[in-house]
């Protein structure tokens, strides 16, 4: 490299601070660089916080990672002083610590093996079934068909079609100037439909645990095949697991999903972890119009009223809302647990999520229905 | 990079956050800095926030204090070239092709064409601000076809060749953040993430906004404010609603109320959501007495 490319060595210090961001995560795009350079430049020498502003502006970190950022900022301007700060936590996460209950949760002896039983139990289930396609066979089939038979809804756009209820004036306009400006036909426009939001919703606890891992791999088969899918998983805690899964390599996905979710195999309190995710209002908006897909077998342990009151309001702003749950094996099941019995009228489908081939034939049948 | 300099003689971003107080918006420095940056760099500003903490307030501020016009494009799912740049005026083509007869005519004249929100912000540089409003909403097709505007700062039509503009306009984008935005968009804009404001701030804000409040009253309404803020509710009371709050509570007090109930009976216009109300009810009046305290 000649000597005229070399940048002066007051730079050297911003350009590193812009490799430390890229080294733990944070994309930054050269022409960020030079756009906080220039932005240092305006700025002339000044404060540390007038840099640290000029970095948030222009290199433009996710609000949810400023933390980080901060930290770093810190680490490499002011040194070791700033060091002494606590480790942050994941903040891709939304973690749900409940109050009011005791901080410490005293471990889940004998609950824990309860659930341990009723998970056997709805394994038992599975096993009994026979002529089952596999779990392969079944994500397959999802990403072969998830395109054509996901549900869709009508959307703004118009496009040309045969016959429809808008006048197609640009069309017609085009069609008369061949023909000295007589308008032999009106061309016409309907609205074009598009893929309607999916919320897939994933219990974790340690009742689902013979499940968790399928239907980890189905949100990723899903998450591959279209683009307009969430998925979090929740058991005490409620994490978001989207980014991780679209990755694409199925073992590196599941294992950074894996790294993401702290609440494995725990207890269960799915009423919180809903109430949580409808508070949030970035998360709420993922439920408005969305197909709902809450995988879980209903067994809370905290309060039934606040599963019901997210529920409900769940049900309020979905287009639809489905529980599947492995305890509904048979078309003639009643549902017995507190849980489920205080849901049941608030979902749409309260069906069979006993196996992946169960999930992607009720997934894929969504489209044929209609909102309720 | 292309270093525009100053505008209108503000040449720090303390000069733009005293400009912005004059024009009626309390910036904090973290904002006054993106602004100042957008406008120097010639980028365009792209403002995230929660609802209500004003990001709209802060494009109107910046068109006021350049002394533009502000041109607001509101983005919804769906929103597409013809609602966004421009359309031809069919009707009119149609009707001025059976006037001309025999004789030829250009129907893509400028008489045809009826400009949208990004053409003319495109085509009057110099005296407007272009608000591109709920980024979020628009759909990824309208959010990559942004991407080309943003970067070039031209728009290409078919009839007539390309339109670009003599200078880079100011461009303010403001986000809900109710999806992810796209990192390519994010990496063409100055950003900056509106947090609500300090409760000092806010009542600063609350007085220059509403002037018929009191300061006593401005600060119990943001001391509630905060609290319902900390609340798990579905829609946290933004700085709007903390406004419209403290001017209703004083609208009911010169009718006749007394103080804590006139806090108490405009709560609808700070709570929108019925189970909000119905959670927050029963600890109402302590929130309140502990706020006016």
């Amino acid at each position: 490299m000649s000597e005229e490319l070399q940048l002066p060595r007051a730079a050297q210090i911003f350009i590193s601070f812009v490799a430390l961001l890229r080294a733990n995560g944070f994309a930054v795009a050269p022409e960020q660089t030079t756009a906080f350079l220039a932005a240092i430049e305006l700025l002339g020498p000044r404060s540390l916080e007038h840099i640290r502003h000029a970095g948030l502006a222009t290199l433009a970190p996710p609000p949810e990672r400023r933390a980080t950022y901060d930290r770093l900022f810190d680490i490499h301007f002011r040194g070791s002083e700033a060091i002494e700060r606590a480790e942050g936590e994941d903040e891709e996460a939304i973690r749900l610590q409940e109050e009011g209950r005791g901080e410490d949760e005293p471990p889940l002896s004998d609950e824990a093996n309860e659930s341990g039983l009723a998970a056997a139990r709805a394994e038992a289930l599975v096993e009994r079934r026979f002529a089952q396609p596999s779990t392969s066979d079944a994500l397959r089939r999802l990403s072969r068909e998830a395109a054509a038979r996901l549900p869709r809804r009508r959307g703004h756009r118009r496009m040309r079609a045969r016959r429809g209820p808008f006048a197609d004036l640009r069309r017609t306009l085009r069609e008369s100037v061949r023909n000295d400006g007589e308008v032999l036909r009106l061309g016409r426009l309907r609205r074009r439909t598009r893929p309607r939001k999916l919320l897939l919703l994933i219990d974790v606890s340690g009742s689902m645990k013979a499940r968790t891992e399928e239907n980890l791999k189905l949100a990723h088969a899903l998450l591959q095949a279209v683009g307009h899918a969430e998925v979090f998983t929740f058991g005490t805690r409620l994490t978001r697991v989207t980014r991780p899964l679209r990755l694409k390599r199925r073992e590196q996905a599941l294992n950074a999903a894996a790294h993401l979710v702290s609440d494995w195999d725990g207890g269960t309190r799915i009423g919180d972890a809903l109430q949580a995710f409808l508070a949030v209002p970035r998360f709420g908006g993922y439920a408005r119009g969305a197909a709902v897909i809450i995988v879980s077998d209903g067994l809370e342990r905290g309060d039934v009223s606040a599963l019901r009151d997210a529920v409900a309001k769940l049900s309020r702003r979905a287009w639809r809302v489905s529980w599947l749950t492995p305890l509904a094996s048979g078309p003639g099941f009643r549902p017995q647990t507190e849980a489920l019995i205080a849901i049941q009228r608030y979902v749409d489908d309260l069906v069979d999520g006993g196996s992946s081939a169960a999930v992607v034939s009720h997934l894929l049948s969504l489209g044929t229905r209609r909102a309720a | 990079m292309a270093v525009r300099g100053n505008i209108v003689g503000i040449d720090s971003p303390e000069a733009l956050e005293k400009a912005l107080r004059a024009a009626y918006y309390l910036a904090d420095e973290g904002l006054a800095t993106a602004a100042y940056l957008g406008l120097a760099l010639g980028k365009p500003l792209l403002l995230e926030g929660a609802p209500g903490v004003g990001k709209t307030e802060a494009a109107k501020a910046i068109a006021a204090v350049l002394g533009r016009r502000l041109i607001r494009l509101q983005c919804y799912e769906g929103i597409d070239a013809s609602a966004a740049l421009y359309e031809w005026n069919y009707p009119r083509q149609m009707l001025a092709i059976r006037q001309a007869g025999e004789e030829s005519i250009d129907i893509y004249g400028e008489a045809f064409l009826i400009e949208r929100p990004m053409l003319a912000a495109l085509r009057a540089p110099d005296s407007a601000v272009l608000l591109i409003d709920e980024i979020d909403r628009a759909d990824q097709e309208f959010e990559a076809f942004l991407l080309e505007f943003l970067s070039d700062f031209q728009i290409s039509i078919p009839e007539r060749g390309t339109v670009r503009a003599a200078e880079r306009p100011v461009v303010v984008l403001t986000s809900n953040r109710t999806r992810d935005l796209h990192e390519a968009l994010r990496r063409r804009c100055v950003y900056h993430w509106i947090d609500y404001p300090t409760a000092e701030r806010e009542a600063r804000i609350v007085m220059m906004r509403a002037s018929s409040v009191a300061e006593q009253t401005a600060r119990a309404v943001v001391a509630a404010v905060g609290k319902l803020r900390r609340e798990p509710l579905s829609k946290a009371p933004g700085i709007a609603e903390a406004v419209d709050w403290a001017e209703a509570a004083t609208l009911l007090h010169k009718g006749g109320a007394r103080w804590p109930d006139a806090f108490k009976r405009s709560i609808g216009v700070a709570l929108k959501d019925e189970e909000d109300l119905h959670f927050i009810s029963p600890r109402l009046d302590a929130l309140i007495a502990e706020a006016a305290a």
